[in-house]
Parts: C-alpha cells; structure tokens; sequence
C-alpha cells in the first residue's frame, strides 16, 4: 500500500464515480474537438471553394495595343495576333513552384465572327476547366459535349433568337446550340462560346490563345508569388492578379476565422467551466476521506498527491477519449455542415496533443483548489462534515 | 513521569456572535498502559477533549505533553508526523474508506511508512488477526457487518504500534451485544499494554476500563 495505491483503488473500485468524472471532462474536450476540427475543417472547404470560385490570376499577352474590356479586366488587344499566347506557354504554368495551389487553367481565344445579321464575339474555351472556374453559371439544355456544339450566353440567345437544340452557321459551318446561360449581369451573356480548339480554327488561331485565367489556392502561398513564378516561365505574357479578387476572398476568410476563433474560445471556456465544476464536486465530497487520512497522519502534500495523481489518471483517460469522440463527432458532423460533400477533416496533431494537454491542465487546475482547501482542513471539521 | 499531561487546557468555539467553552481548564494526567473512560453528557466536551489529545484540534489555551513531547508545538506538518508515529484512532462511524478492502483500509497509516509491501500486509493481517477478521481480508466494507467495521477500525488503528489509542463512542453504532464484544477487544489491548483513552456515553462501558473521568460543562468533575 502506497499513496498512489489509494488513487488506483478508488478509481478501479468506485467505477460509476469514475465514469461519471471521465465523462464530464471528456464531453467538455470532445465538444471542443468537435467544433475547433468543424470550424476548421469547414474554413479550409470555404477556403478551397472560393479558390476554385472565379480566377484570381490572369496572363494576357505583352502588348500595347488596343484595349479589349472583359470581365472588368482591361485586356491585351486582341485584334493583333502577333501578340497572343502560344497554347504550350501554358504547359509551362504547371511546373512553377507552387503548382499544387493551381486549381484551375481556363484558357480562351477570342475573335469576332458574323452570325446571320449580328456581329458577335466567340470565346473558344476549355469547358471543363471552364465550369470548374465559374461555379455561378446556370445552364438552359446542356453542356456542350463536341465541336459542333456551342453555349450562347443569355443576351446571345436573344439576340440571335435561338434557344437549346436550335442550330446556328458559324462561318459556314453548321453548329448546334446545346445551352443558353441563364442571365449573369457580365460580359458573358453576350457571348458565344465554342470549344477551343474548334474556335481557334475559326479565327485562324490554331495553337494560340488571346489570355488565360488562373485559379490558384489561396491558402498557404500568396498569390503574389505566384504571379512572379508564371511570369518568369513565359516571359511574353503579362501577368497579373485580380486584387479586387484576391483582396475580398482573404477578407471574407479572415472574418469566417475570427469567427470561428471567437466560436471555439467560448467552447473551451464553457469546457473548462463544466471540468472545474465536476472536479470541484468529486472533491468536495470526499472531505470525510480527507479527514481521516489526516487524522491519520497524512501530510498535506500526501493528501495533494493522492488528488491530483486521481485528477492526472482521470484527466489523460478523459483526453485521449474526448479527442477520439470529438473527431469521430467532427467526422459525421462535417457533411452536413460543410459547403461541399466532399468537404476533408482536418486531422490535426496539435489538436490531439492539445487535447490531452487542455483535460490535463483543467483537470489539474480545477482540483487544485479544492485539494489545498481539503488538505488545509482541521480534521476535527472534516470528520464533523459527515 | 505521565504519558500524557493536560496543563488547565481551554477550548473556545465561536458559534455566531457568541463564544462557547468547550474546555474550561482541564488537567489530565494519563500514565502510560492506563484503560480510561471520558465520560460526561451530550455537550460536555468529551469528543472536543479527545480531538485535542489527538493533536487534531489546538487549544486555545493550556499545553498538551505527550510522552514529553509539547503537542501543539511541533512546527508544520510535524504535528501530522507525531500522529502518524504516536496515534491511533477508532472514530465513532468507523470511516472506512468505502473503495478499501479490509486489509488496505488497515494498510492505510502504512502507506506513508518507508517499509516493503510484503512487510505492511503482514502487519495488517496480523493485527486483523488480533481483532477476529483473519478470514475476511478481503472484504470491502460495505460486505462487513458493524461490529466487523469496527475492528477493522480498531485494527487500523493499532497496526503501526502506537503509544495511545483513542476511541470516539466506539461502541455508539452497536448492538449491546456486539459492543460488548468490542469493549472486551478493546479491554484484550490494553492487557496486551495497549494505553487507551476512550470517549463514551454509556455507562456500562466504564466496567471495562481503570478509571473513567467524567467531564460536565467543560471541566472535570
């Protein structure tokens, strides 16, 4: 028989006080898990969803032509060929340092056809990258699948008196109107778009592009750099970043973290408070215990130790547990919660640790008044308490 | 020289606005291997006269001397140490440590003693053995009927060999019978050499012991 002797023996034999204890701190750190992982989890998906939400980095070509607007962006002229963007200079954008934060290419040619009586601008595009780019577009009919097929944007159709499964002649080719975008407020309900390659064959582009746009991921690498590394592997390009773009997604983000920061620092309190309040209980009610120990012979420190080893076995089980429960909470929690399905938990050793360090330090700390106090009392008092 | 000497010890308690007077200038003198009795109505000072010579509640006057030794001057938790080495102590409601099986609840004033395991739970079952519960090491108390709690508690009390046991209304919980049975314990120590000081309210139980003081109001009579 050893002073921790009698903290193992409580805790093996008084098993409904014990689980009763764990219980309350691990719910405290599992809750606290639960919502710092969510939050987490659910920044870095808002994160990821506003990166791939519209382009952030546009290359254009060096010139000084004239201006073309697009999108509010001021363009390279796109009337002189001579100026436009080889399509292999674009292969080069996926070797710069930070091509893992490149979420989306969207390159477009650009040149003004006839159309029946109207003068129209067809954008040749790459719709996969394309529809990963701009989340926003509403489709009437379908995607285009082939060359043959072109999506009008909503003015377009109007103009041109078309609508999905009509056809239209472009240059004398016969082309079928597979979808019409529901009304955008830009740019894009004006024009036609047709699949790259085949739009560079009907402006005579084949191989080259009027500009690209850029999604990069935002997070953990500034778009600044970004912009230096893509200009320095196609050096005829101008490229820029839309601040307008990439200033709002950063403020949007820093706001949703704040947010979530001031969410989990009123969890960790309400956390601590329901430990402290547990802990304080448990002690309190062994007075009589206490009492007899020191009736006994047991110093203050003796009665301190035989706590706080109870408080530390209690507070790591209730750690390890709450991390464990807070995650697998977090896990079915996240769908629901998240913007995307496919949204990824965030699996975060400093969590973990911080876990098992949080249950410990509160555990400690809130036995630590009432040990002192317990241990501090007349004997006479605690052995009258019963 | 006496075992143990109260020198004109006062106990006052505030209880509000006012002050009560548990202890009016006792003066005891207990040699050692003595059997005494306090004995004394409801109110008369006898638990608080045996806190204090317990070394668990200072005087608020007067001096305590044990085997020479001034209590209430040890400095810091050397008065803890003095009962540790000197005391044992049989409470009224047992207080077993309810997680504690019989032989660890005796084990219990060893677990602050520097000696092998083997060497404490022998010495716990040799003085559960001396109290009737050799077969029943094991049990948990709340498996042990009262009078059985109660050597256990006595058995707590005498293991580490002190020079004083103390008994608070050991009997208080019992059927006549089984306290019978436990003042006869209690009567096999102290033959054993056992010096025993002992808090009670009946009567009959003053048969037992050399000599009974009878305290009223605070003071011996």
């Amino acid at each position: 028989m050893r002073l921790h002797s009698i903290s193992i023996n409580n805790l093996k034999r008084r098993k409904a006080k014990m689980a009763f204890l764990t219980i309350g701190l691990m719910v405290g750190i599992a809750t606290i898990v639960t919502l710092v992982t969510l939050t987490r989890s659910m920044s870095s998906d808002i994160e990821r969803k506003m990166d791939e939400f519209g382009a952030n980095i546009l290359v254009t070509p060096r010139s000084n032509g004239l201006s073309m607007n697009y999108g509010g962006i001021s363009l390279g002229g796109v009337t002189f060929d001579q100026r436009e963007i080889r399509e292999e200079d674009l292969a080069k954008i996926k070797t710069i340092t930070n091509h893992k934060n490149i979420s989306a290419i969207a390159p477009k040619v650009l040149g003004g056809v006839r159309i029946g009586e109207h003068d129209v601008l067809l954008v040749g595009v790459n719709f996969d990258s394309e529809l990963k780019m701009k989340q926003w577009w509403q489709i009437f009919g379908e995607t285009p699948k082939g060359d043959q097929e072109v999506l009008l944007g909503s003015d377009a159709s109007k103009v041109l008196n078309v609508s999905p499964g009509d056809s239209i002649k472009i240059k004398g080719e016969q082309f079928k109107v597979a979808g019409v975008l529901d009304q955008t407020g830009s740019q894009d309900d004006a024009l036609v778009f047709a699949s790259l390659p085949k739009a560079q064959k009907l402006l005579g582009k084949e191989g080259r592009i009027t500009l690209a746009e850029v999604a990069a991921l935002c997070s953990g690498c500034p778009i600044g750099d970004m912009v230096t590394q893509i200009a320095e592997k196609i050096p005829d390009a101008k490229v820029s970043a839309i601040q307008q773009v990439v200033e709002g997604r950063l403020k949007a983000l820093d706001q949703f973290k704040r947010f979530s920061y001031a969410m989990a620092s009123v969890v960790v309190f309400i956390g601590s408070l329901i430990v402290f309040v547990t802990m304080m209980g448990s002690v309190n009610e062994r007075t009589v215990e206490i009492g007899v120990f020191r009736a006994i012979g047991f110093r203050k420190s003796h009665i301190m130790r035989i706590i706080l080893l109870e408080a530390a076995i209690v507070s790591l089980l209730a750690g390890f547990l709450g991390y464990a429960v807070g995650m697998g909470g977090a896990k079915l929690a996240l769908p629901f919660m998240a913007e995307s399905r496919n949204a990824h938990l965030i699996w975060d050793s400093a969590i973990a640790f911080g876990s098992v360090g949080l249950a410990l330090t509160l555990g400690l700390l809130a036995s630590l008044y009432p040990a002192l106090h317990a241990s501090k009392m007349d004997p006479t008092e605690a052995l009258r308490a019963l | 020289m006496a075992l143990i000497e109260m020198k004109n010890v006062k106990k006052q308690y505030a209880s509000g606005d006012d002050v009560v007077e548990a202890l009016r200038g006792v003066e005891i003198s207990i040699e050692a291997g003595e059997f005494i009795t306090i004995m004394g109505q409801s109110g008369s000072g006898k638990s608080t006269l045996l806190s204090v010579l317990g070394g668990m509640n200072h005087p608020t006057s007067g001096e305590v001397e044990m085997a020479g030794v001034p209590l209430y001057q040890l400095p810091g938790e050397k008065l803890a140490d003095f009962r540790a080495q000197n005391l044992g102590f049989v409470f009224q409601s047992f207080h077993l440590i309810s997680y504690l099986t019989a032989i660890e609840n005796v084990m219990l004033p060893l677990a602050i003693v520097k000696m092998s395991t083997a060497a404490k739970k022998g010495a716990a079952r040799s003085a559960l053995e001396r109290v009737g519960l050799g077969g029943k090491l094991d049990r948990l108390p709340n498996q042990l009927s009262g009078g059985e709690q109660e050597r256990v508690a006595i058995a707590r009390a005498i293991v580490n060999n002190p020079h004083i046991l103390l008994a608070d209304e050991p009997t208080g919980n019992l059927d006549s019978k089984t306290s019978e049975e436990v003042m006869a314990l209690f009567r096999e120590l102290n033959d054993a050499g056992q010096t025993v000081v002992m808090v009670t309210h009946n009567p009959d139980n003053g048969r037992y012991s050399d000599r009974t003081i009878t305290l009223k109001d605070g003071t011996v009579t």
